[in-house]
């Protein structure tokens, strides 16, 4: 593998007292679908202006494809964007708003036309090259945002929130589609979102962002089911979080005691020691319910969404946990009643023991 | 946005609101419009009466080398007035667009300051100013750049009453272009420069496209009283760089010729209404190209 397409080296950009980006590093690489994910205000904006140029770091290094970019000018850099409110220039119809890069690039007229007609049928929208921007929905406009930046063959794409204005369907299908469309092309892409499931969905790699800090960079997977603090685990997608005492360490696997009754088995990346206060992490979906089990409680809900049955089940310390079941089959879905005293089961493998 | 009255009863409301707008409209400016035209196509007595004797004579003596000459000069130090003014406030709308809000706000109270003093008074500053044995000779000397016996004459001259209109015309130029500028989209500019624009492409390919609109307006708001202005012709030109509007007035004053001061001031209008027309359709073709 070659030098990595992005390269951030401990970038801090502060705008007054704010710390928007607080010592950042990571790497993207070469063809990557890399996302910056995170809450509202978490800093993946300001990260991706800095990249574009838009911004400057307040310190730190910016590297593209090995080459520092402090300094450069984003109208020199081979970066391009696709903004948040698409940005398209409204005096100019789509084809002149596809071309404006190619020509500021001063790329000869017929290769100009070309690459415009191939970058219009890229994004599915032949037709609409004598269009107006405000004369198109919001998936159009976001389609020409698309296609005025891929045209110039960028080495990186930077997109803030693209689908953020769109329909659930629409954003959906599209989610799809960019996903497909940036294999294709092989241009390495940055996708802001935060949208959880856009980034499972979507990303070969992931960077967890919250309060300008990268919390954890990994595959979706990686991501999911091995979250290595509390909000990673409770950002990206649901969990219970049960609190409790390190009772006993047999190598990866932990006792954790909740009470002086229970005791639940979990599993370990980070040296929990014994007697620390710990919380247990474990996904809806990995708990099965049984007549006795680990942990005992009451269901209080039991909520019906055709694929799954959810139901809300209170323990006795009046915390409460989601337990998700498949409806594979019919009779399933009337298997228990609310009120029911059940029991609560999992491989000690995917409750993770998170110390922070 | 139009509103669409829909009731008898919105309709109703609707007029009510309107009619003193329209009675404003028709007191004010039809009927002195109608007046003036009417009043074009009269005869005038030595004494100064009008005699009802419809005829195209004042039109016609219009045409003479004397009016004409006039009429180009006032044309050109109109548009004279105009350049300079978007030269100058342009720039200035521009610089002030970029500034901190409570910056802005002070910068356009300090502009429309001047407004609160008679534009008589302060064009007779400038009279005194502009004056052989005025400050700006007076400074000229005592910084040795000139010499007593040789002062310049700044008054009376194109050059003075181009300098006057301007001086009253150019904040409206600045309010125009400020209101065009600031009302730009910024993320625009940084998609041009995402797309590699540098920042004189990034001026010429999408902020002066999108600020046109101001630069339209100002123009117009700049050049249409300039070619029609009287008084700062009368004080700062002093008869040696007379205008329209001195003709105008004239021969409303010591000529008394109504019907020819009105045949001046409908030529005057109807030229004006169609440059601008020629000026819009002008810049939609320009659009429409690029
Ligand atoms: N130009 C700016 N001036 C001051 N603060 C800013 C500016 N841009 C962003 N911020 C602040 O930086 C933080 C991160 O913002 P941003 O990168 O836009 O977050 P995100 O895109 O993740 O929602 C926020 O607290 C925001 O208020
Ligand atoms: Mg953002």
């Amino acid at each position: 593998m070659g030098k990595p397409a992005v390269e951030l080296v401990d970038v801090v950009k502060r705008f007054g007292d704010v710390v928007a980006v607080n010592d950042v590093s990571l790497k993207v690489e070469d063809g990557e679908f890399f996302s910056l994910l995170g809450p509202s205000g978490c800093g993946k904006t300001t990260s991706l202006r800095m990249i574009a140029g838009l911004e400057t770091a307040t310190e730190g290094d910016i590297l593209l494809r090995g080459e520092t970019m402090l300094g450069i000018p984003p109208f020199k850099r081979p970066v391009n964007t696709v903004f948040q409110n698409y940005a398209l220039f409204p005096h100019l119809n789509v084809e002149r708003n596809v071309s404006f890069g190619l020509e500021m690039k001063k790329i000869p007229k017929e290769e100009i036309e070309t690459r415009v007609v191939e970058a219009l049928e890229m994004v599915r929208m032949p037709d609409m090259a004598k269009r107006r921007p405000n004369q198109l929905s919001g998936g159009q406009q976001q389609r020409i945002a698309l296609a005025r930046a891929l045209v110039n063959r960028p080495e990186v794409l930077l997109l803030d929130e693209p689908l953020g204005a769109l329909d659930l369907k629409l954003r959906k299908a599209m989610q799809i589609e960019l996903k497909q469309l940036q294999e294709q092309v092989g241009i390495t892409f940055i996708y802001v979102t935060h949208d959880q499931e856009e980034a499972l969905t979507m990303s070969d790699r992931i960077a967890v962002m919250h309060d300008g800090n990268v919390l954890q960079i990994g595959s979706p997977e990686e991501i999911y089911e091995q979250p290595i603090n509390r909000f990673v685990a409770g950002f990206i997608g649901e969990t219970n979080f049960l609190e409790g005492t390190v009772n006993q360490i047999n190598g990866k696997t932990i006792d954790v005691s909740l009470d002086e009754h229970t005791i639940v088995k979990a599993h370990s990346n980070s040296s929990a020691h014994k007697g620390q206060k710990v919380g247990v992490a474990i996904r809806p979906e990995k708990i099965s319910l049984a007549s006795t089990g680990m942990i005992q409680g009451q269901i209080l809900e039991i909520i019906y969404i055709g694929t799954d049955t959810r139901y809300i089940i209170r323990l006795k310390d009046d915390t409460s946990v989601t337990v998700r079941e498949q409806n594979l089959n019919r009779i399933q879905s009337n298997k228990y009643q609310r009120g029911d005293e059940v029991g609560m089961n999992w491989d000690p493998a995917h409750a993770l023991v998170l110390t922070e | 946005m139009a509103i669409e009255p829909r009731t008898r009863r919105e309709r109703l409301t609707l007029n009510i609101l309107l009619s003193p707008t329209l009675f404003w409209l028709i007191f004010f400016f039809a009927i002195p419009l109608v007046i003036i035209l009417i009043l074009s196509f009269l005869d005038n007595s030595p004494n100064g009466r009008i005699v009802w004797n419809i005829q195209l004579d004042n039109y016609i003596r219009f045409a003479d080398q004397l009016y004409i000459k006039i009429f180009i000069r006032s044309f050109f130090i109109a548009l004279i007035t105009t350049i300079i003014c978007l030269l100058i406030g342009y720039p200035m709308a521009y610089w002030m667009a970029n500034q901190s809000l409570k910056k802005r706000n002070t910068f356009l109270l300090l502009i429309m300051l001047p407004f609160w003093t008679n534009f008589v008074i302060r064009t007779y500053a400038w009279k005194m100013l502009l004056a052989r044995q005025g400050q700006i000779n007076q400074l000229l000397i005592a910084l040795k750049i000139i010499d007593e016996d040789n002062v310049h004459t700044f008054l009376n001259t194109n050059a003075a009453v181009i300098m006057g209109l301007i001086y009253i015309w150019v904040v409206a130029m600045v309010l125009a272009c400020f209101a065009s500028i600031s009302g730009l989209d910024r993320s625009l500019l940084e998609a041009a420069q995402d797309l590699f624009a540098n920042p004189a492409r990034t001026f010429l390919r999408v902020t002066l496209p999108l600020t046109l609109p101001g630069i339209v307006s100002g123009s117009i708001l700049v050049f249409v009283p300039s070619f029609g202005a009287f008084v700062t012709p009368d004080m700062l030109g002093g008869g040696k760089a007379d205008m329209i509007g001195n003709l105008i007035s004239q021969q409303f004053g010591e000529s008394l010729d109504w019907p020819f001061g009105s045949a001046i001031s409908a030529i005057l209008m109807i030229v004006m209404l169609f440059g601008t027309l020629l000026y819009f359709r002008g810049l939609r073709s320009g659009e429409a190209q690029s």
